[in-house]
């Protein structure tokens, strides 16, 4: 587990990049995504940091920040597999690579390895749906997965 | 000095691509050739990519799929004059995929360097736009709806009326909004031009500024294509460096800027009202309607929302008049609309066409059938919230009102194959649960109704009162259809009701249909 940083450090690095985006119309979203760049995940910390700066409430953070299924309530692990669940890549066989997935990893989706080496994520599509199944795996794309594809990318993932 | 075009969109860039240009620039140098080589887009034939493609003397030659180990061969094969390789696809024009295509909105696509301006003026770029400014900007939405342009977001809203509206509201500040969530499984048409050819997207947004008063430009872009904000992005600082876009649009007294904005995950943000409330910051909560975005949308501002597509489709109309684009196309449904064959399917790809090829030869003719070798059992039209199709009804033509009369959509036009190894039953509960993690949790049909959804057909999978509980679902697709505040709860009825109607056996009791085979 990866140590949390400390909240006063926290603030100061929110407020930095508060300020980048502040001039922007309608800057929370930015600001969230600077914050997850920066930390890894949106920390608890840094939500009344926000509302503060913007002038809302912080149950209205909480809420955009609850509401997207991108921002990370903890760190993620060191790697972050997403496979795509959807239709296309479910036609080609993706269900069983997902299932053959978590096994060698040992986590289900929305999971991360109790050594903190990676995180499972599902997307719903990364527009590869005629080379599915499709993955992103560390922002890199890969398409027509297979099987001994999906068993390359776990032992990768837990180098 | 010989050209070489290796495609770097996302969908070759997981087949490879990387690895292909990194090969071929190691076998430049280590045979001491001077050649150069320039990183396109995708044309969309995804079954051959990458496709690398040289500049000869008879035009362009193309072969592919090329993998890194081809590269040597390649060379040794003479490429660079078009030699004959195991690899060799020809004229990628001859490619029967690419002939049989009406290129109109997809022109430059996997031609052009994406960001290179000088090569879209070249491919004729920036025509529509240098019109559009000597044009009142009636006359701009005048013509876009003479053209007969839908929205090719899925809703097919006219285009042009809708900028009429945007046009007539007052209001100093005003917006135009691309919506750029495909969130669709089965689609990637946006991010294609998004990654092949920006520059005509931001034309389009310009023009579509132009015509209504607007002067600045969102494109909301969900955070799943990394590639397209970047190439955007880059596309857009260029724009803005050429004068573009700026205080004057090609020195005009027009000023029209934009930005991108990355979405964070929410399938519903791709619903013109969330999205709008994704832009300012809030959740992407529907919102109801009225008042309409083109009267109170962005900020509460008079907003244009148009899908990428539409805006993309703009300059070329502009460009060769509003009869050119209307000439094509059947009944209702003008123009051209890009196809997205994909899924379990021989040939994938993007393929452009006229309205009213029929489904059958999209799928059979074109697609060439699965890419596992076995029958057709279904297509799904119109991404996770479109209907399930069976082999029955592929006489139909690929039109609005068509699909429409057949209780199904064509949606942002993405067709995904199924073989017959896919059940139903499965498919029909996907789009059940898919609504329950999707919904914004605003209107009780969505946000309940999808959940009861899928409770009801796993009872009737696992064979608990199966006539019942069929009424049961057809009755709660009925409220949600007809309840729902957008088209997340209301057409997730589509693909569970015609999975049921079409394939009724994959819904009787598993014991039956184990039995029956």
């Amino acid at each position: 587990m990866r140590m949390q940083q400390a909240s006063t450090q926290i603030a100061a690095r929110t407020a930095a990049i508060i300020a980048e985006h502040q001039g922007l119309e309608g800057p929370l979203l930015p600001i969230l995504h600077g914050i997850q760049d920066e930390f890894g995940y949106v920390p608890q910390d840094a939500l009344p940091v926000i509302a503060d700066a913007l002038n809302i409430s912080n149950a209205e953070v909480h809420g955009v920040v609850t509401f997207y299924h991108d921002y990370r309530r903890e760190p993620a692990g060191r790697h972050v597999v997403k496979l795509c669940r959807a239709e296309a890549c479910q036609s080609m066989g993706g269900d069983a690579l997902a299932a053959k997935l978590e096994a060698l990893l040992g986590i289900g989706f929305h999971e991360t390895s109790a050594d903190g080496a990676v995180t499972l994520e599902p997307a719903y599509c990364l527009g590869l749906c005629a080379c599915a199944p499709s993955a992103m795996v560390d922002g890199e794309v890969i398409g027509r997965l297979d099987a001994e594809r999906i068993e390359e990318i776990a032992r990768e993932v837990r180098a | 000095m010989t050209t070489i075009y290796i495609p770097r969109d996302s969908g070759s860039l997981a087949l490879g691509a990387e690895k292909v240009a990194k090969a071929v620039a190691a076998e430049l140098a280590a045979r001491r050739i001077d050649a150069k080589i320039v990183r396109t887009g995708s044309r969309g034939l995804y079954w051959l990519e990458p496709m690398v493609e040289v500049e000869t003397s008879n035009g362009r030659v193309a072969y592919g799929p090329v993998r890194p180990s081809d590269v040597a061969s390649l060379f040794d094969a003479n490429f660079l004059a078009g030699g004959e390789h195991a690899k060799s696809l020809g004229r990628p024009e001859d490619i029967p995929f690419l002939a049989k295509q009406t290129r109109l909105t997809f022109a430059r696509c996997g031609i052009i360097d994406p960001v290179s301006l000088d090569d879209y003026r070249a491919h004729g770029g920036l025509a529509g736009l240098e019109k559009a400014v000597a044009m009142t900007p009636l006359e701009i939405v005048q013509t876009v709806t003479e053209s007969g342009l839908r929205g090719r977001g899925g809703a097919g809203f006219p285009t042009g009326i809708k900028w009429k509206t945007v046009h007539d509201a007052p209001g100093e500040r005003k917006y135009i909004v691309c919506n750029a969530d495909e969130g669709d499984s089965g689609t990637f048409a946006d991010r294609m031009i998004m990654e092949g050819d920006p520059f005509v997207l931001i034309e389009g947004m310009a023009i579509a500024g132009i015509a209504t008063g607007a002067n600045k430009g969102y494109i909301y872009l969900r955070s799943e294509y990394p590639h397209a904000v970047a190439t955007m992005n880059a596309a857009i600082e260029v724009a803005r460096g050429a004068g573009v876009l700026g205080s004057g649009v090609l020195g005009s007294a027009h000023a029209f800027d934009m930005e991108v904005r990355v979405g964070a995950g929410a399938y519903v943000c791709g619903e013109e009202t969330s999205l709008l409330n994704s832009l300012e910051g809030k959740r992407g909560v529907v919102r109801a309607k009225p008042p309409l975005p083109a009267l109170q949308g962005l900020f509460g501002k008079p907003t244009v929302v148009n899908n990428v597509i539409s805006l993309a489709s703009v300059p070329i109309i502009l460009d060769k008049g509003a009869a050119h684009y209307k000439d094509f196309g059947m009944g209702r449904s003008r123009g051209t609309i890009p196809i997205q064959i994909a899924g379990n399917v021989r040939h994938g790809g993007l393929f452009e066409a006229a309205f009213g090829m029929t489904l059958g030869e999209i799928i059979d003719e074109i697609g060439g059938g699965t890419a596992s070798g076995r029958p057709v059992k279904a297509v799904q039209v119109g991404g996770p919230l479109g209907a399930y199709f069976p082999r029955a009804l592929f006489d139909t033509p690929f039109d609005y009102e068509a699909f429409a009369a057949r209780d199904g959509l064509i949606g942002h036009a993405g067709i995904v194959v199924f073989d017959d190894s896919a059940d139903m039953l499965s498919q029909a509960r996907f789009a059940m649960e898919f609504c329950a993690v999707e919904s914004c949790g605003k209107c009780t049909p969505c946000r309940i109704g999808s959940t009861r959804g899928v409770e009801t057909l796993d009872r009737i999978g696992a064979g608990i009162e199966p006539e019942t509980n069929l009424a049961l679902i057809s009755d709660l697709c009925n409220t949600m259809k007809f309840g729902s505040l957008c088209a997340l709860g209301g057409f997730t009825p589509y693909p569970v009701m015609s999975a049921i109607t079409h394939f009724p056996d994959d819904f009787r009791p598993r014991e039956v249909a184990v039995a029956a085979e």
